[in-house]
């Protein structure tokens, strides 16, 4: 009887330790694989980058100017009275990203989206496709003048980066 | 499989070395008594054809390291500079990019034997699941390595393939900017693929060392596809009837392979990789290269992100199961009418859905794409069922009886 106890006894002492030298490892384990993960994140530099200034002046109305933030384009529109009714006129529910017009723009005149189609990374065709908006010729997905998508595999909207205009003709992107 | 063993050292310093390391005759019962069975047609070549052409494309690869940089503003103009002010680089450059297809061509042609003669069964699952593990970082190593020349089409392709991953429901898109190190395909996404690309062949050579051990356990299948039973009279010695046979299939493929590199070095490239990367202008169509397209054309037939990504790794993934999807007890499709003929099938719709994948998203190809990826997985969803129709012709008891009925009836046509 009391050999078995003392037994038991040693048994959850030795169980103690295993557990707590195991745990010890994997902490110590997780801890060296975690920079060998992270150091793949983007780095400092990468991070730093700049925000855009864009002077809105030279774009006339109808036009599509392509910018440059953080290595991606981003596509400034400024709509024409049709453009904008197209885009204001459509039944929200039916879209398969359902997002108003007035949502993602802050003047209804000038659409900034961030120019990489939201299936493969693609950069859309202006003025192109079905509904005049955007046209991604790699897989065929087709989107209209608010940048969002009706047409083809892409599953979201073109994406509206963080913006705001400094002055009438002055945006900053980021 | 190891019974002709009949290694017996003489020389003193062979029998010192075998005492502490016996590596000799490791290679010799490996590759010099091993028995391979006597019917073997040269479709079983191909084995030797890709270790020949791993050992090419490691030989080439290590030697355009040693001229390429791996840096986004460099990278282009470094190969341009192998091309043409290297000595021999353009030849070692050819032979590398052609190398890629014709590797791939001959594990095509590999796989579809398997495939062809039921390679995958009892007791060669392990076998075969290894080989589906070499395919995959066959495919990541060729993707990588398309990359580093940094032009247009090295930069969409990698654009387009790394965004497979912001398919992944919530954590997508983090992922996809772990693997970039930025927030597009940029110089520390060129950084790591080159040191993947350099690393990635070792890993496949180490698999593939498994691979052929995992096959001189069970030995080789056969296109009659019946079990080794007597050594003696079904198997012939590796050395000198396999390495002859082997030796003249690498052979051949090397006219195939020197064909491409010397006569139509660009043919089965894309000439948009020779502009230089362009971040803010997509090509107006985007083609990978051609040994993807099947799969390809699956991505692109589903009109959905997630599901076209899912059923595109889902057409690799289907082919590690095949062991156990196909449940017929007979191996070769020789003696299995169906199964022949839906194996042909198959081959056609492989073919199909790289043509497709060849062709811009847009009728009559997507439907086209759609109806062969029905058919693609069609085919594995067919064969645990088959069996159940199928009547299959009677099977030679021994490998030496289906050889001796071969040649048996080459004399009484002879005769005729």
């Amino acid at each position: 009887m009391s050999t078995a106890t003392t037994s038991t006894e040693e048994t959850s002492r030795r169980d103690f330790l295993y557990i707590s030298t195991g745990a010890v490892a994997a902490v110590g384990a997780v801890s060296v694989v975690w920079p060998l993960i992270s150091q793949m994140s983007p780095d400092a530099s990468t991070l730093a980058l700049a925000s855009t200034e864009v002077d809105l002046t030279s774009i006339p109305v109808g036009q599509i100017v392509t910018v440059k933030w953080r290595g991606k384009p981003v596509f400034i529109r400024r709509r024409t009275p049709e453009e904008i009714k197209a885009a204001q006129d459509v039944d929200v529910s039916s879209l398969r990203d359902p997002q108003a017009d007035s949502t993602r723009v802050q003047k209804p005149e000038w659409l900034i989206v961030v120019g990489i189609c939201t299936h493969l990374g693609c950069i859309p065709l202006g003025k192109q496709g079905d509904y005049d908006g955007w046209f991604c010729p790699c897989h065929g997905s087709v989107y209209d003048t608010s940048g969002r998508i009706r047409k083809g595999p892409a599953p979201r909207n073109l994406d509206v980066p963080p913006y705001a205009f400094l002055t009438d003709t002055k945006v900053k992107i980021g | 499989m190891h019974g002709l063993s009949t290694f017996e050292p003489k020389n003193g310093v062979v029998k010192w070395l075998e005492a502490r390391l016996p590596i000799l005759s490791f290679g010799y019962d490996s590759f010099v008594a091993y028995p391979t069975p006597k019917n073997l047609n040269y479709w079983w070549t191909f084995g030797a054809i890709l270790s020949f052409m791993l050992i090419a494309q490691i030989v080439t690869g290590v030697v355009l390291t040693m001229h390429y940089t791996p840096e986004a503003t460099m990278a282009f103009s470094s190969v341009e500079k192998i091309m043409r002010d290297v000595n021999w680089g353009w030849l070692m450059r050819y032979a590398h990019a052609n190398g890629a297809s014709m590797f791939f061509l001959a594990v095509y042609i590999h796989m579809f034997r398997g495939l062809y003669y039921g390679s995958y069964k009892n007791p060669r699952e392990v076998l075969w699941i290894l080989g589906v593990i070499i395919f995959l970082l066959m495919m990541a190593t060729g993707f990588m390595g398309y990359v580093l020349p940094w032009g247009q089409m090295s930069f969409w392709g990698a654009t387009v393939i790394t965004n497979l991953f912001s398919a992944i429901p919530l954590v997508g898109d983090q992922v996809t900017v772990w693997l970039w190190g930025g927030y597009s395909v940029d110089n520390p996404t060129l950084n790591r693929f080159f040191a993947l690309h350099y690393l990635l062949p070792f890993a496949i050579a180490a698999v593939v060392g498994l691979h052929v051990w995992a096959l001189h356990v069970t030995g080789q299948n056969n296109p009659d596809g019946v079990d080794v039973q007597d050594i003696k009279k079904d198997c012939v010695p590796f050395t000198p009837h396999a390495t002859m046979k082997d030796g003249l299939g690498v052979t051949v493929f090397l006219l195939l392979y020197c064909w491409f590199i010397f006569f139509t070095p660009n043919y089965l490239g894309d000439a948009d990789n020779y502009i230089p990367a362009n971040p803010m202008k997509t090509p107006p169509h985007i083609v990978p290269e051609w040994y993807f397209l099947p799969f390809y054309a699956i991505l692109r037939s589903i009109p959905d992100k997630l599901m076209g990504v899912i059923a595109m790794f889902g057409a690799i993934a289907v082919l590690a199961f095949l062991p156990w999807l196909d449940t017929s007890k007979v191996r070769s499709a020789k003696y299995r009418p169906l199964y022949k003929k839906l194996f042909w099938g198959f081959v056609l719709v492989g073919i199909g859905l790289g043509y497709c994948g060849a062709m811009p998203a847009a009728e009559p190809y997507v439907t086209a794409s759609r109806i062969l990826s029905v058919l693609y997985f069609g085919f594995f969803a067919v064969l645990p069922i088959l069996p159940k129709f199928e009547r299959t012709l009677p099977v030679p008891a021994t490998i030496a009886e289906a050889v001796l009925a071969k040649s048996e009836s080459v004399k009484t046509a002879a005769a005729k």
